[in-house]
Parts: C-alpha cells; sequence; structure tokens
C-alpha cells in the first residue's frame, strides 16, 4: 500500500483535474481509474474571490483525496499565497508545489522551488514538490521537509514519456526509501507502466487523459497500466540476455550439435 | 395559449419564435433593461458543430447541424455560409492531427488552398482543416433582428423586470440562465475582445490551435474581429483579466501580426450556464418548462431546444385538452 504523508492509499494513479470535456466526464474517468487522490488548480478560478466554488464542490463530490496545486505560479509568493488559499478552500495541509521558471517549456524553478517549499514546510504543509530530476535539488527538498518527491520525466502536457530513463533509474537509487511519484509528460499507458516498472511509487497524470478521444476508457487504460507496472515491479523482472533461452525443455534434441 | 418566456438571450428569443409561430400569444419578460448583457450578447455566433466536435460530445453535432438551416429560415441575410477554417502554427502541427482525429467533416488544406481561401493567411500556415458546411452569424445583430421579427409577430416584451413570479400565462419558459434557480448549474467564464483593423480581412471565423492558448476570431462587419475566448471554471463576471488579455492578444498576434496594430474596441465576459456534462436541458417541472445549460454553444444549440419546448408545450396543451375529454366523459358516464 501506499503511504504519503501517513495516508494509506489504494491506487498509485493520482489524476489532475483540468482540460475533460465536462465535469461529468471527469467524475466517470475519475471512478474508471480508480485514483484515491485528485488535484486540483486555484489559480486562474481566483478571480472574482471564490467564484469557482462551484467548480470546487463537483471537485469534492468525486470522493477522492484532494491534493490542491499551485499549477502556473511564477513566483514563490504567488506559490505561497496559492497554497495558502487551498488549504483554506479544501481544508487539507496537502499541496502539490509548482513554481515554474519557464513559460514556454513550463520547466521548474528549482532555486524558488527550494525556497517555497521550505516557507510551506515550516508552515505545516505537507509538500509536494514538482521537480526535475536532479538529484541535488532532490536533496535539498528533502532538507527543507519534503516526504515526497514528484519528478518530471517531460515536460508538461508534452506526451514524450520518460526521456531520461538513467536520470529516473538513479533517482530511484538515491532515494530508496522516499516516495517518488513521476509527475509530468506521460502520454500513454505504457510510460506510466514502464515508470513504474523502474520502482517509481506513484504517477501523477492529467492531460493524457483528459484530452484523450475517450477520457474514460484513457483513465481505466491508465489504472491498469499503474497496476501491471507496480506488479512487475513487485515480482523480479527478468534481466535482459544476449542468448536465447528456450521456455521449454530441449531434452532429446541434439542442442550442442 | 397564453405563454409568458423569462429570459430575452438566445434561449429566450428562439423559442418565443417557434412559440409564436406555432400559434401561441407570447410575452418575453427580461431583467435586463435591454438586449445586451448576457452569455449570448459575448458569444462568437459560430455554427460550427462538427468542429466543436473535437471537446464536446456527440449530441452537439446531433443538435446543432441543423442551427443554421434554423437562423436562415427565420432571420435571412444573417447567416454566413463560409465554413470554418483551422490551422496550427508549423511547431504545433499535431494539435492539427489531433482535431482532425477528434472530428468529422472536414478536409485537408494546404498552403495554397488556404491562400484562396483566406488570402491575408497566405504563406503563414502549411496546414489547415477546413468545415466546410460550417457557418456563423453576428449574435448582437441576429438577436436585434429577431427582437423585431418577434415583435411584427405580435410578441410583447418586457425589459427591466424583476423575478416577481406572475399569473395569467397557461405556461412559463424559463430562459434565465444563470439567473436560474438551479444549483445543478455552474459557471463557465468566457472573457472575449473585439478587435478592430482594416489591415486583415477573414471570410469566416478561423481557428488557431495551440496546445495552451486555442483561439478562434470571426469576421464582423466594419473591420471588426470577436476574439474568444477562454474558458475558466468561474461565475465571476468581473472585468477581463490581464493575463486573458495578454493570452487572447499573443494569439491573435500569432494569427496575423497586423493584429498587433488593431484598435481593441471593446472587452467583454460571459459567463455561460452549464451542467455536469456540458450538455442542455429541457425539462418541465409543472407549468414551468426550463431550457438551460446550453454553455458554449447558445447560438448553435438553442433553435433544438426552442423545437423541443415548443413540442413540449404544445404537446402537453393537447393532452390536457384529452385528459379534460376524458373526466368530462366520465362525469358523463
Amino acid at each position: 500500500m501506499l503511504e504519503l504523508y501517513g495516508t494509506e492509499l489504494s491506487s498509485r494513479l493520482l489524476l489532475g483535474t483540468a482540460q475533460y470535456p465536462s465535469p461529468a466526464i471527469l467524475a466517470d474517468a475519475v471512478k474508471a481509474s480508480g485514483t484515491s487522490v485528485v488535484t486540483v488548480s486555484l489559480r486562474r478560478e481566483m478571480a472574482g474571490g471564490r467564484a469557482g466554488e462551484q467548480f470546487w464542490s463537483l471537485i469534492r463530490s468525486l470522493g477522492a483525496r484532494i491534493l490542491p496545486n499551485t499549477a502556473g505560479c511564477l513566483s514563490v509568493k504567488e506559490a505561497v499565497t496559492t497554497a495558502k488559499m487551498a488549504r483554506e478552500v479544501f481544508g487539507t495541509n496537502w499541496i502539490k508545489l509548482e513554481v515554474i521558471g519557464n513559460h514556454d517549456t513550463l520547466q521548474p524553478d528549482v532555486f524558488g522551488l527550494v525556497e517555497a517549499a521550505r516557507i510551506l514546510c515550516e508552515d505545516g504543509f505537507a509538500v509536494f514538490p514538482y521537480t526535475t530530476d536532479d538529484l541535488v535539488v532532490a536533496e535539498r527538498l528533502l532538507e527543507t521537509g519534503c516526504k515526497v518527491l514528484m519528478p518530471w520525466c517531460a515536460p508538461i502536457g508534452s506526451a514524450l514519456g520518460p526521456v531520461n530513463m538513467t536520470a529516473l533509474r538513479s533517482m530511484r537509487g538515491y532515494f530508496p526509501g522516499v516516495p517518488l511519484i513521476v509527475d509530468a509528460g506521460l502520454g500513454r499507458p505504457s510510460h506510466a507502466a514502464t515508470v513504474m516498472e523502474l520502482g517509481f511509487d506513484a504517477v501523477l497524470l492529467n492531460t493524457a487523459v483528459a484530452k484523450a478521444a475517450y477520457p474514460v476508457g484513457m483513465a481505466r487504460a491508465f489504472g491498469k497500466a499503474v497496476d501491471a507496472g507496480r506488479e512487475a515491479f513487485s515480482s523480479g523482472m527478468l534481466e535482459p540476455r544476449e542468448v536465447a533461452v528456450p521456455s521449454t525443455p530441449m531434452i532429446g534434441r541434439a542442442v550442442f550439435s | 395559449m397564453r405563454v409568458l418566456v423569462k429570459g430575452a438571450g438566445v434561449a429566450g428569443l428562439t423559442v418565443a419564435f417557434e412559440l409564436a409561430a406555432r400559434g401561441a400569444t407570447v410575452t418575453v419578460a427580461e431583467m435586463r433593461h435591454g438586449l445586451g448583457g448576457n452569455a449570448s450578447w459575448f458569444a462568437g455566433g459560430m455554427l460550427a458543430p462538427w468542429s466543436e466536435r473535437e471537446s464536446a460530445e456527440q449530441p452537439v453535432l446531433d443538435l446543432g447541424r441543423d442551427a443554421a438551416d434554423w437562423w436562415d429560415a427565420v432571420l435571412s441575410g444573417q447567416v454566413t455560409r463560409a465554413g470554418t477554417l483551422v490551422v496550427a502554427a508549423p511547431r504545433d502541427a499535431g494539435e492539427l492531427d489531433r482535431f482532425a482525429s477528434r472530428t468529422s467533416g472536414h478536409r485537408r488544406v494546404d498552403e495554397n488552398e488556404i491562400a484562396l481561401l483566406e488570402p491575408d493567411l497566405a504563406g503563414r500556415f502549411r496546414r489547415g482543416l477546413l468545415f466546410p458546411d460550417e457557418a456563423h452569424l453576428d449574435p448582437r445583430q441576429a438577436m436585434a433582428a429577431l427582437h423585431d421579427k418577434l415583435a411584427t409577430m405580435g410578441v410583447k416584451f418586457h425589459f427591466g423586470c424583476d423575478a416577481r413570479p406572475v399569473s395569467g400565462f397557461a405556461r412559463q419558459i424559463d430562459c434565465m440562465g444563470m439567473a436560474a434557480a438551479d444549483d445543478r448549474l455552474r459557471g463557465v467564464r468566457g472573457e472575449m475582445l473585439i478587435l478592430r483593423t482594416p489591415d486583415v480581412s477573414l471570410s469566416r471565423p478561423v481557428r488557431l490551435l495551440h496546445p495552451r492558448f486555442p483561439l478562434y476570431a470571426v469576421p464582423r462587419t466594419d473591420h471588426r474581429f470577436m476574439i474568444g475566448a477562454t474558458m475558466i471554471e468561474s461565475q465571476s463576471a468581473g472585468p477581463v483579466t490581464a493575463r486573458s488579455m495578454m493570452e487572447l492578444l499573443g494569439a491573435a498576434h500569432a494569427l496575423h501580426p497586423a493584429f498587433g496594430e488593431a484598435e481593441i474596441v471593446e472587452t467583454g465576459v460571459g459567463v455561460r450556464p452549464a451542467f455536469p456534462d456540458n450538455l442542455p436541458r429541457v425539462e418541465t417541472d409543472g407549468e414551468i418548462i426550463a431550457i438551460n445549460g446550453l454553455y458554449r454553444h447558445g447560438f448553435l444549440l438553442a433553435p433544438a431546444m426552442a423545437r423541443q419546448a415548443a413540442d413540449l408545450v404544445f404537446s402537453q396543451d393537447r393532452t390536457k385538452e384529452h385528459a379534460h375529454e376524458t373526466d368530462g366523459q366520465r362525469r358523463g358516464a
């Protein structure tokens, strides 16, 4: 069972709630995926105080635990303010922390991220930092008090899948006891299965499901892929070999001829 | 039969027409002091069911397919049938493929055909999609024309009404959008701009695809263009935000640099009423029939909703007469 900040979760898939064709399809996708955590962004809906309340109540009614995020925040101050507002709106100290450093690539500003993580951890937040696969940044984030790390595997919404397997492998190797959630860049279920096979604890995705032709079917497919990848990791996969090995005995055959 | 229609947005006006055309005596009551200011007023006016299918469900196509014919038949001269052109910057070519795979009723167009269709876009886009059967209208002109037409048909309008209950009507049609008392409705904020520039001409709505900031530009008279529209989960009708304006202007500039020199004639914000499935509904509650949840498809779906509501009014009327007869026969027996 996956445990994040003391909470046990039945699913290793975390699902974003943006960009679906309708809230009804979002609700069906959440159900089909089996996810137990959904992320929700506050930033744009903040215009006009609590004007996004109707959408937020739809999110609350999904029955999943809510992980608010600071998507689109470009500065430490903005991210911290958004996190505090999220705590108030959703009554949770969980926050997925995003501090974006580049408008085009949506790459995290890791310097701002570490600073914002320190402020929020001191304030009692359970911080889920959206970071790169850089090991030193990861260490700094752990030092600020983060107990979970969320490295990207490719830029947000790019659907590229894991572009740097070596970096992901080494991250898993360096932080064996830290829950690691691959966040951003997954495009298809096989990508999710691939990172789960590496031993990552969970994946977080949004666009790949929300923008699929049939989000509900895609949500279900990702749910299965995450389960398959995890079970494969736990079951000990074969390492590739240079030599063919028959799966049926070759007794009686002149194999050495 | 006397029918009261509450709300003079596109839903109210279209159902008033359907009812009056079928012989009802119709009164339209509107809280605002004129036709402007509601979500319909800030609409794009695209009658584009095939391209909307990219993000909308099948009923939007099924219900919207005949919308251009309806508007054309009711208000001749208001509808322009020139299709929709969808383009993307070379970097976002994948978006075009995605859009094509999600929709039907289109054909691929290359650089040369884009230049023939929209000479001002010549050389700017290599590939696009043309949805030839789509159409557009100017929502404000169409609403004004429909208002005038209804007046000649004997429909009475009362502007500046309060929401007090009224009596003396056999039926009421609630077309109040976000003002309706329905807690299943949520508001989806849409921000739009009207730009004016004589340096660009377009013959049809053009959609510029972008992974983050998709945009449409709808040509209107007098060198004006409706640029829209954001989709924000908020019921705030406050002024357009700087960020939304930058995104809309940035996308417009990417469509054609001359938009950079355009005058910003107007900024507008409408709050679209939507049910959780983003599909419209016609529902009956006693003597009241409600049309709501037209979301971003007001002009596209209002005709079909108006027909459904009018069918309901007249079929209920027959059922009622029939019920009375049956009662009478029972009493007589």
